[in-house]
């Protein structure tokens, strides 16, 4: 069951076309799990389509519509060029992320960071926020950290604690940076994550520090 | 193909476009016809179906100035603000049979592909999507939540329920839906706590979610 969601201000960014594109690839990944944020989601939306009716219509050139009927043949129904992830990563990686992880977890290029975890970053256009998956070892325990920006999760795989929140698959976390914690895998598994940072983690205690130069992030 | 387009195009589109110019203000249609969700439905749909590029020429008349509209508020020229309509336009003909009337309105279809285009186009990102239909694994103990029921039959209603809406509160939502602005933006543009924003972006949807047919968390 899922128990935590993203807060309603990310559903309405995500749903207006706000959000950069790493938010809501989160958004995006949690609603996939949730029919519940799916359907909010579609509500916001229903109010744009309504705005859209309801907006001061602008004059079109005279041409537009015979140049655009021109081109009409041309369109190629929509792509159908799909990844073909092995059954493991089907089952866990919903369909707004597949697009980014492109093939099969087994496949992908893990980096270890600091003996602590796994990571693989994910391409996004933009260059100033990170998404990454993250491989989580059990009863692991994360350097206790704050943030300069935003710290978005959404937990695919096994489950974590943070603070006396349990997280488990399709559960949403959003951190900024008046949050500072420090979560602790559950000890039944690994715990497969997506990881949204704008901005580098701020580590805080010794352990911290001490894998500090090896994060990068 | 250019004769079917230059049938297509009305006489009253052209009248409306050089009243505008001429500002002679006749008591003139606005620019964009007015259909009901169900004419509009019936277009995509024998666009779907039949490849009927009247049915699209019908739907370009409704939408094309909306969306060009739309493209203005954003606070692009004219030039840049048809390219997005092109786009838009474009999509639609591709992706006419993934439209689904018991989902969404045309208006809030046709608003999340412009929403995707001005994305694509002006900040060059993708925007993940959780596809309405997605296999979700519902957890027995998950209510299950209506998603058909969300926009559909709602449509007018909203439209409706929209011109109640204080002022301050409309002016908010077509901020947030047009011009791509966050909830940081808007505040500093209009000079409001950032409080103040977030409180009237969501008391409008809360006010607007009373048109929808059934409550959503």
């Amino acid at each position: 069951m899922i128990r935590h969601h993203p807060p309603f201000e990310m559903i309405v960014d995500y749903a207006t076309g706000v959000s950069g594109e790493g938010v809501a690839l989160a958004v995006a990944t949690h609603a996939a799990l949730c029919p519940m944020c799916r359907a909010q989601i579609a509500d916001v939306e229903a109010v744009g389509g309504a705005l859209l009716e309801e907006i001061e219509p602008a004059p079109i050139s005279d041409g537009l519509l015979a140049s655009i009927m021109d081109r009409l043949d041309d369109e190629l129904p929509a792509d159908a060029r799909k990844p073909r992830p092995d059954r493991e990563t089907a089952r866990l990686i919903p369909s707004p992320l597949l697009r980014y992880v492109e093939s099969s977890l087994a496949d992908q290029p893990w980096r270890s960071v600091g003996r602590m975890f796994h990571e693989v970053r994910l391409p996004l256009s933009g260059k100033n926020v990170k998404a990454s998956l993250m491989k989580l070892r059990p009863g692991s325990l994360m350097p206790r950290h704050t943030h300069r920006g935003h710290e978005v999760t959404v937990v695919l795989a096994g489950g974590y604690r943070d603070g006396d929140q349990q997280y488990a698959r399709g559960d949403f976390s959003a951190k900024d940076s008046a949050d500072m914690h420090q979560p602790i895998v559950d000890d039944d598994g690994e715990c497969l994550c997506l990881v949204i940072l704008d901005a580098p983690l701020r580590l805080t205690g010794a352990v911290g520090r001490l894998v500090n130069p090896f994060l990068r992030i | 193909m250019n004769v079917l387009a230059a049938i297509a195009e009305p006489s009253y589109f052209h009248a409306s476009w050089h009243g505008n110019m001429l500002a002679i203000a006749k008591p003139k249609a606005p620019p964009g016809s007015s259909l009901t969700n169900d004419q509009l439905c019936r277009l995509v749909e024998a666009i779907a179906v039949d490849g009927d590029r009247e049915a699209f020429a019908s739907l370009f008349r409704h939408f094309a100035p909306r969306l060009k509209g739309f493209g203005l508020r954003r606070g692009v020229d004219a030039t840049t603000a048809e390219e997005l309509v092109q786009e838009t336009m474009l999509t639609v003909w591709r992706k006419a049979a993934t439209f689904d009337r018991s989902r969404a309105t045309v208006s809030t279809w046709i608003f999340t592909i412009v929403r995707n285009k001005r994305i694509d186009m002006f900040r060059r990102e993708g925007h993940p999507e959780a596809d309405l239909d997605e296999a979700t694994e519902v957890a027995a103990d998950q209510p299950a939540a209506d998603e058909t029921l969300v926009a559909v039959e709602a449509g007018t209603a909203l439209g409706i329920a929209l011109k109640t809406l204080p002022k301050e509160q409309l002016e908010i939502l077509q901020k947030a839906y047009f011009e791509d602005k966050s909830h940081r933006a808007i505040a500093d543009e209009l000079r409001l706590p950032l409080g103040t924003v977030k409180s009237r972006i969501r008391l409008a949807l809360a006010r607007l979610r009373v048109a929808l047919p059934e409550g959503h968390a």
